[in-house]
């Protein structure tokens, strides 16, 4: 998995390449502590995100309750297969996917 | 029947995952589909790395069987941790809203969702998982 952040202002996109599995989603969660902060509209463009497992809803989640708090968060550019497991799961409708 | 034995930890999921996609893809298995059992495998084997052995570290072997006439993959995982039975939790609610939302059995609810069969028993000091896909 690669993170690619680009910031603008209090507005953050974090591209998110390859595979959000068990072994990487520690160090989205990891980056996503710091990064967030001061950050009112995030934004995840799963354009080159291949594969989500568990592990990866898991930060999802956590990115998701903390941006209710203190602005925005969207998903965008999703691909089928992550679609998917979004669906599967109900988080399709927790959030806002574009 | 093809198997790979590994000391159930995170850093071994790839190793797991490369295995099955490998054959899978010998057998010509569709993407989306092997997309789907990765998963299955990843979620099964994150569960006996993080809970089965906890907090030593054992081995975990995860067997693939293939039949045609209907295609469909058979795979085992076996571990020798503590007895646990993953179909007896719990199917999350996946229609509560946010903050009543845990993430809490996800894993094994993805499982389910992905395979046509499965079953589990507890025989020799071992946990067996048995599943089936058809594709």
């Amino acid at each position: 998995m690669e993170i690619k952040k680009e910031q603008n202002g209090n507005a953050l996109t974090i591209k998110v390449i390859g595979r959000l599995d068990a072994g990487s989603a520690p160090e989205l969660s990891k980056e996503l502590t710091t990064a967030l902060n001061g950050v009112e509209d995030l934004t995840f463009d799963f354009a080159e995100l291949k594969y989500i497992a568990s592990a990866g809803l898991r930060v999802l989640l956590v990115a998701q309750k903390r941006m209710n708090k203190q602005g925005s968060m969207k998903l965008i550019n999703v691909s089928e297969a992550v679609m998917e497991v979004l669906d599967m799961t109900g988080f399709a409708s927790l959030m806002t996917i574009v | 029947m093809e198997k790979i034995t590994v000391d159930a930890t995170i850093e071994n999921l790839q190793n797991v995952i490369d295995f099955a996609a490998e054959q899978l893809e010998n057998r010509d298995c569709p993407m989306k589909t092997s997309m789907q059992l990765q998963l299955v495998i990843e979620e099964i084997f994150v569960n006996i790395s993080s809970y089965a052995y906890h907090p030593e570290i054992g081995p975990a072997t995860f067997c693939m069987e293939f039949e045609e006439n209907p295609t469909a993959v058979l795979m085992t995982f076996i571990d020798g941790g503590k007895p646990y039975n993953p179909l007896e939790k719990e199917d999350p609610d996946t229609t509560l809203d946010i903050d009543e939302r845990d993430i809490g059995g996800l894993g094994i609810f993805l499982v389910k969702k992905n395979v046509d069969e499965i079953s589990y028993e507890y025989a020799d000091g071992k946990n067996i998982l048995h599943m089936k896909r058809f594709f």
